[in-house]
């Protein structure tokens, strides 16, 4: 399978390592010269760019984290002045304000170099025909993918999220070869065509590109089977660039970070001392040739660990196992990321809702569904239905605005949510993987 | 020993209610009891009456949307924790009881209670084995 | 403000020249390349050299809606697939889907033609614009995307929906352009009102409004409630997208890029043309696509034409705002949606009866499509979660094949008024 820029993800190990440091200490004095924030950061450490002389000096700076990003909401970590910035996305806050981060034109040419690289990993060329079926928006999938397959000068059909029957037709009529979705929603997909009496053979995908949300080697295969499709796994995080930090080759054995664009780290999530090369740990990724909204050492809280030793694809780049768990308590509900303190901060702002709710996460059929729960103060709860359904919808309005998500709202009675040494239970998470 | 419940579809606004009512009257046939599941744009109206078939006819000759269902009527005694009694049998066979409306017979201490359940033929025999009276469509029409 | 002057600015001599080869060009495109154009071609017994002078256009055959439906998926394509970098299409059940799909650089044409959409709209590289118009198959999100992205401003590719949280980003990022449908930015200003946020105070600078018809009295209330100046644009994704057309600051009709569209009136009746100033139907024939070009295609919009010079500079003709259809199409919220339709997604869904009737009004300025099903003994049930079901069903089915939110209501038998036996089918209660 091709290698789209052999001449970077082929580079011998010393010689990346040297081009890693050279990026290191440009974005060291990039940041350095235009953002307090890291000023500050190196300045308590008494580290100057210009001291940075190995990749082992990165390890006396700070970690910094979502929280930190989010208090600069919304442009306080552009390393740029606006004009400069061609594109903004967001990810969701742990409470209330999201994380916003930029990109210059300079990123959006090294975006799409990095999601054309793992899209070229996983099979894809000019001449396919790529179904989109991540959500376009403020969300960095669709966007992230669109971008690097019109890179590859592939054909891209936009459909964006959602519409089931619509994406089994559009896959059919337009001959789909390749398709670009989270994991459980292939499946969804492939339950539904079913349904409708699609047979594998009236579909001609060829390859799945699949990301966003943790899955397992047994999902990949009920997907390759019910599909007909090779399915890879991709690795991304908004506030690092979005998709296209990592993809797996036709190996499989692994996700191959792009790391002349990023340094990774491993550590030990509890001490922040770094584990030994294997040894699974939380990832720490620094962004070595963002312009816009660079990082140095921001934790992921993804649990993995990376792989030792060569790859027989002929790619250099370090190996990451696929995403096992996360060190918090974020949840991803199909593809999006929620705290559960960022319901609880839009809850609170509704009268007459009591600070008791529960989250529930299933699986309907292969798709992921949030139901939240939530007590109504015995003073607001409606006799006449019409009443009870639009408060219902205000709550779910409420979460959706603020989630991204859709949901669905229980009313519960008063001291229904169970509670555990007084503090209720706020998750329940009912998927298997 | 089904009772058939006569049901109608009424949209929810001013009249609908009092139109089936008067329809019924006109044509001599008595409610013995009714309820309404409302939805914010509608409801569905169930009526135990007098005369079914008749009440059926008439109302699809006024233009009404009618379904006719098989529902239990159940003597309970009318005293504190008599209509537990019977739904304790109903949970015990974990028999789930979709809803269920009730009305007073007069002149007697008992109360009739009108319920539709997921499973009629099983509810019968549970509630027979436990004691509970039921009664057959002539003497609910006949109240 | 232009975006490339130099081809704005042309006096119409020349641009009528341009359009003169490039004409000549396409028909013989289209010939070459595409066989419905051949066969129709031949059937009328005319041929690409032919066209000689501007007016020789009336020689050749209309183009239809149905003529691209029919062609589903690829048959109007003119290159291979290969070549074709990006597909989109209408919304549709299917067969009624039109796909159109562009070459790499058909996405540079449409990227400039959107350039100088905004351009001529007041955006600069300073810019910040919040595009909520929807991402996804449907041309206008990803178009404004583009045109921004070229001119250099910055992008939030928010899409549609979510108006609190537009209304948030706009506080909290400085907004200063608006892309959307006209109805929808009063709703925006409706729930910014609500949300205790004076729109007034913030940076809007623009708004560049389309995909649906808007009066000047709309264009008053936008732009005392907004505080922008309101614009109005004009495309149709058959011929290329949004970038058909756009009103300059003169807000005197909306300049139609000739260099890149031929347009014509014609009497939707009878199909003559109909000489500039005189209200008919707007025909387009793209003088510069690749992936898809159309000959003489029918949009069913209903303009006037104006080619006097413009105090703005452009010489390019300006066609009036559309305020009508020829045919019965409804706009709903952007989405353009055919009566037809929703009889055959409703006639599809078992037990309901042809008993229906589609009412369109407005509520919070947002355009409502509420569909009215009368209840038979086949759908009827005692239980209402049965009667929930149906209402979501038919919901999600205009949903996924149409992409519009719908209001479903159960209604009694016979509510619905016949007139001679026959339902009227379609109320719209909008005044615009």
């Amino acid at each position: 399978m091709s290698i789209w820029s052999p001449e970077y993800e082929t580079m011998p190990e010393e010689q990346l390592r040297e081009l890693q440091l050279k990026r290191l200490r440009w974005v060291a004095h990039w940041v350095y010269e235009r953002l307090s924030f890291y000023r500050k950061k190196f300045d308590e450490v008494k580290l100057r760019p210009e001291d940075i002389t190995s990749l082992e000096d990165l390890k006396n700076l700070p970690f910094i984290s979502k929280d930190e990003l989010r208090k600069n909401y919304p442009f306080g970590m552009f390393a740029v002045p606006l004009d400069n910035v061609v594109r903004i996305h967001s990810s969701s806050g742990t409470t209330g304000k999201p994380v916003v981060v930029g990109y210059t034109r300079g990123d959006l040419n090294t975006w799409s170099e990095v999601v054309a690289r793992i899209a070229s990993a996983a099979g894809v060329k000019k001449g396919d025909i790529c179904q989109i079926a991540f959500g376009y928006g403020l969300f960095t999938g669709g966007f992230g993918l669109h971008y690097g397959l019109e890179r590859i000068g592939a054909t891209v059909i936009p459909v964006s999220a959602g519409q089931t029957e619509r994406q089994i037709n559009i896959m059919m009529d337009f001959g789909s070869t390749v398709l670009v979705c989270t994991p459980s929603y292939a499946l969804h997909l492939a339950e539904v065509a079913e349904g409708m009496g699609v047979k594998k053979g009236d579909l001609r995908l060829r390859v799945g590109l699949f990301g966003a949300e943790p899955w397992s080697e047994n999902m990949r295969r009920e997907i390759e089977e019910r599909l007909g499709i090779f399915a890879t796994d991709n690795y991304g995080l908004t506030e690092v660039i979005g998709p296209g930090i990592a993809g797996e080759c036709q190996e499989r054995n692994g996700l191959h970070i792009n790391e002349d664009h990023f340094l990774v780290e491993v550590i030990n999530p509890d001490t922040g001392e770094a584990v030994e090369m294997g040894e699974s740990g939380e990832l720490v990724f620094t962004s070595l040739t963002r312009e816009a909204f660079p990082v140095i050492r921001f934790r992921t809280r993804d649990l993995s660990r990376l792989i030792p030793g060569s790859c027989p694809c002929g790619r250099t780049f370090v190996r990451m196992e696929r995403v096992k768990g996360r060190t918090d308590d974020m949840i991803i509900v199909r593809g999006v990321n929620i705290f559960p303190s960022q319901v609880e901060s839009a809850l609170l702002e509704i009268e007459g809702v009591e600070p008791h709710f529960q989250i529930v996460v299933d699986k309907k059929g292969h798709l992921d569904e949030l139901e939240v729960r939530v007590e109504v103060e015995e003073a607001f709860f409606p006799d006449a239905m019409r009443k009870l359904v639009e408060f219902q919808k205000k709550v779910e309005d409420k979460l959706m605005a603020s989630l991204g998500v859709r949901t669905k709202v229980t009313l519960v009675e008063p001291r229904t949510i169970g509670r555990t040494a007084g503090k209720a239970k706020r998750v329940i998470d009912k998927r298997m993987y | 020993m089904f009772v058939k419940q006569v049901s109608v579809f009424l949209e929810n606004k001013e009249g609908r209610l009092y139109e089936v009512c008067h329809v019924l009257g006109d044509a001599g046939i008595n409610i013995r009891a009714l309820c309404i599941a409302e939805t914010a744009d509608y409801g569905v109206v169930r009526m135990i009456v007098s005369d079914p078939e008749k009440a059926i006819s008439v109302l699809r000759n006024s233009g009404f949307t009618v379904s006719e269902t098989d529902v239990l009527a159940v003597v309970v005694p009318d005293k504190p924790g008599g209509l537990a009694q019977v739904l304790r049998i109903l949970k015990d066979a974990m028999i789930n009881v979709e809803y269920l409306y009730c009305f007073i017979e007069p002149g007697t201490d008992r109360a009739i209670d009108i319920m539709r359940v997921e499973n009629t033929e099983a509810a019968i025999n549970v509630l027979k084995d436990g004691n509970v009276e039921i009664l057959t469509p002539a003497e609910v029409y006949g109240i | 403000m232009y975006w490339q002057p130099e081809i704005e600015t042309l006096p119409r001599t020349e641009i009528k020249n341009i359009q003169k080869d490039r004409l000549a060009k396409i028909l013989e495109y289209c010939y070459q390349k595409i066989p419905f154009y051949r066969e129709k071609f031949d059937e009328e017994g005319v041929k690409p050299s032919d066209f000689e002078h501007l007016e020789d256009i009336t020689k050749f055959p209309f183009t239809v809606k149905d003529d691209l439906r029919k062609a589903y998926p690829y048959k109007m394509f003119a290159v291979p697939l290969k070549e074709i970098v990006r597909v989109h299409a209408s919304s549709g059940t299917t067969g009624q889907i039109t796909v159109v799909g562009y070459t790499k650089n058909d996405i540079e044409v449409w990227s400039e033609l959107m350039a100088r959409t905004l351009v001529a709209c007041g955006v600069t590289e300073d810019d910040v614009v919040q595009n909520a118009y929807g991402y996804g198959l449907f041309t206008g999100g990803l178009g404004f995307h583009y045109g921004a992205e070229r001119v250099g401003a910055t992008v939030i590719p928010i899409s549609g929906g979510n108006t609190k949280r537009q209304v948030q980003i706009m506080k909290d990022f400085g907004t200063t352009i608006l892309t959307c449908t006209p109805s929808y930015s009063l709703y925006v200003a409706e729930v910014a009102e609500e949300e205790g946020v004076d729109l007034k105070k913030l940076n809007l600078k623009a708004g560049i409004f389309g995909a649906e018809p808007w009066s000047e009295n709309m264009r008053s209330e936008i732009e005392e409630r907004l505080n922008l100046d309101a614009r109005d644009i004009y495309g149709l994704s058959e011929v290329i997208g949004p970038g058909v057309s756009v009103e300059c600051e003169a807000k005197d009709g909306l300049h139609i890029f000739e260099d890149h569209f031929f347009v014509e009136i014609i009497d939707p009746e009878t199909g003559e043309q109909k000489p500039y100033g005189e209200r008919g139907e707007l025909v387009i024939t793209t003088l510069t696509k690749e992936g898809i070009p159309v000959v003489r295609y029918r949009t069913r919009d209903l303009t006037v034409l104006n080619p006097e010079p413009c105090s703005c500079g452009r010489h390019f003709v300006r066609m009036a705002k559309v305020t009508g259809r020829a045919d019965d199409m409804l706009i709903i919220r952007g989405v353009n949606v055919f009566p037809s339709q929703i009889e055959e997604i409703l006639m599809q869904i078992e037990g309901v009866e042809p008993h229906y009737q589609i009412l369109v009004y407005r509520e919070d300025h947002l355009d409502v499509l509420e569909v009215q099903v009368e209840v038979n003994e086949k759908i009827f049930s005692d239980e209402v979660k049965r009667l929930l079901e149906i209402e979501s069903k038919i919901k999600q089915e205009i949903q996924s094949a149409l992409g519009v939110s719908s209001k479903v209501k159960l209604v009694e038998p016979k509510t619905i008024a016949r007139s001679e036996g026959k339902a009227k089918r379609v109320i719209d209660q909008r005044v615009i």
